[in-house]
């Protein structure tokens, strides 16, 4: 490329990308709402989609359970998939970016394990309210994961107030271990819910309805718009901490406002829908062959992967064996395993140290 | 410029850097020498506010630990002596970073001006042909220039080189410190430069300070500081008389 004087501005450069992958997204999760175990046709999902949405609709050739199948189960479940998918991916790209380390993602920071804990807890102790079986769960969890929270950071301050990486990564795991025997202590005292337990820690949005929706959409659309506003800090971190000083970032407010929005996305969405792995690690990485390494344009990227990928995954957790179902948490981590060797073993064969 | 005085850092309850007053004026190439561990690298980082000082330390008569971040970089840049890229970032997209301090907005959009900083110091630096390389496929010496396109893309009134040449061959430092000279010398800026090659101090060095143990062992005109008794007192070798042994191998 030898005429500089010609290059586009940067930003201008393939802006067809972006309406093309939300209307490919668009309708990954419409062909996700109209499959299931329940046969629905295209149509039809249409249809009840059109009269549930927008208050119009041909309702008049279909069968009466379809409605709440699609509108009340798969709609509300899919969405949660997607905002999962979404937040779990750009925490693991704010997370990777923020300590300048390609093997971290939000688990790393220790509040997924605080927040897992809560979920237990209010298992084995049978917390529950009769207008939202699930309330008992997720209030807990959401609870735990903020006082991890609170506590990593109280702890990292007390042990090194510049707040630096490593001390981050270390607290982070030495907190996921503690959290994470206390959590296996009361799995083992357990008992009857044993099963529960350890189907909620693999992670499923098994039985999630519209008032998760409800509670989570607004802390995912916030918090996602506003991580995204941190993308050329997100630049700037990512040649590591000193360097992002020396060209006038204000590192130390940054990392704390962008760690507690981490803390927030994962805590919600362990809340919601249990652990899940290998999604905020690798969802990053994926991306970032597509959009290269500028945050601008790979947190936007990375919230449509990463929704795109859970839905499908979830998907397939629900239908492969249908009608019986297993943890999504079981999926994603196999079959992200699986497309990142592929994936990584191509790309490193084409171009030897690009990546 | 910069006006530092009576400044002291202490890590861990050690004293690294003890009582060290100088100054660097605009058209300054300012040398900062001295053996390992005789604290110039922490001052350098005291002044960019990675650690806290004692003393004072001030930019254009402003105490800089009251500057923000942001408007401290558009005054002060520094090329660091190693970079490490983990992530595939085009080399236009690391030197554009350099308009950090310069950017308004929420997504920073680079305006026309910067553009043309950022293709003038990828000119100057000879990168303007692998702008749009990933920066993991670079050489050290390749990086090292990215890295000083940034700065050049950053266009502080001082700055700060950290052993901006350390590991690179003879021909990049060479080349390294004659665009900075010509670049800094054109616009009236200031350098303040660490080095630990004597010659390229003496070479292109305007004013000089020779470290030793944290605090200052001379400073003023390079010829003056660095004198045969001054390198034997603080590197405990007769550096003169090595370097004149070392000539009779070149004839």
């Amino acid at each position: 490329m030898p005429d500089t004087g010609g290059r586009l501005p940067e930003s201008k450069r393939s802006l067809w990308v972006y309406p093309l992958s939300v209307i490919l997204f668009a309708g990954v999760l419409f062909i996700a709402v109209s499959l299931g175990s329940v046969q629905v046709s295209l149509s039809d999902t249409w249809n009840i989609l059109l009269k549930y949405l927008f208050g119009k609709g041909n309702m008049a050739e279909i069968q009466s359970g379809a409605e709440t199948i699609i509108a009340m189960v798969r709609l509300p479940r899919v969405l949660l998939a997607a905002m999962t998918g979404g937040a779990l991916s750009l925490a693991g790209a704010v997370m990777q970016s923020l300590l300048k380390n390609p093997l971290a993602d939000g688990s790393t920071l220790g509040v997924s394990s605080g927040g897992a804990l809560g979920a237990v807890l209010s298992i084995v102790l049978g917390i529950r309210f009769s207008f939202f079986p699930e309330l008992g769960l997720t209030l807990s969890s959401i609870a735990f994961s903020f006082l991890s929270l609170i506590f990593i950071l109280t702890l990292t301050y007390k042990i090194d107030n510049s707040l630096s990486t490593n001390t981050i990564i270390l607290t982070g795991v030495i907190f996921s271990m503690l959290a994470g025997s206390i959590t296996s202590l009361l799995v083992v005292l357990s008992g009857d819910s044993l099963k529960q337990v350890v189907f909620w820690s693999m992670g499923s949005f098994s039985g999630k309805g519209w008032n998760h929706v409800i509670l989570m959409a607004p802390v995912f659309l916030i918090g996602s718009l506003v991580i995204i506003t941190f993308s050329k800090e997100l630049n700037a971190f990512s040649l590591g901490e000193e360097q992002a000083r020396y060209i006038g970032v204000d590192t130390k407010t940054v990392k704390m406002v962008l760690l507690v929005l981490v803390a927030v996305l994962i805590g919600v969405s362990v809340s919601v829908s249990g652990t899940i792995g290998f999604v905020g690690l690798v969802i990053p990485h994926i991306t970032r062959m597509i959009t290269g390494s500028d945050h601008r344009k790979l947190l936007p990227a990375s919230l449509i992967v990463g929704g795109v990928f859970m839905v499908l995954t979830d998907l397939l957790s629900r239908t492969l064996l249908s009608p019986e179902e297993f943890p999504v948490g079981v999926v994603t981590s196999f079959t992200g395993a699986v497309i990142f060797i592929v994936i990584f073993y191509r790309y490193n064969n084409r171009s030897a140290r690009k990546y | 410029m910069l006006d530092i005085q009576n400044m002291s850092v202490h890590l861990d309850h050690k004293t690294i850097v003890d009582g060290v007053t100088f100054h660097v004026d605009e058209n300054d190439f300012f040398m900062l020498i001295g053996p390992n561990g005789a604290g110039k690298s922490t001052l350098i980082k005291a002044i960019m506010r990675i650690y806290s000082y004692k003393g004072r330390v001030l930019l254009n008569g402003r105490e800089i630990s009251t500057i923000r971040p942001k408007s401290l970089a558009s005054l002060v840049g520094v090329l660091a002596q190693e970079h490490q890229p983990r992530f595939p970032h085009t080399v236009y997209e690391v030197v554009s970073l350099g308009r950090y301090a310069h950017m308004r907005g929420l997504f920073g959009m680079l305006g026309q001006k910067d553009r043309d900083k950022i293709e003038e110091a990828l000119t100057i630096t000879g990168m303007d042909h692998m702008a749009d390389q990933s920066v993991l496929t670079l050489s050290g010496g390749e990086l090292q220039r990215v890295y000083l396109a940034q700065l050049l893309a950053q266009d502080p009134s001082l700055l700060i080189l950290d052993e901006p040449a350390n590991h690179l061959d003879i021909k990049y430092q060479i080349t390294m410190f004659d665009i900075i000279k010509k670049w800094s010398k054109a616009r009236g800026k200031a350098v303040l430069a660490v080095v630990h090659d004597l010659n390229t101090a003496f070479c292109y060095g305007t004013r000089a300070l020779l470290m030793h143990e944290g605090r200052v062992y001379a400073q003023g005109k390079v010829s003056q500081v660095l004198t045969r008794d001054n390198l034997k007192a603080v590197y405990s070798v007769d550096v003169a008389q090595w370097m004149t042994d070392l000539m009779k191998h070149w004839g």
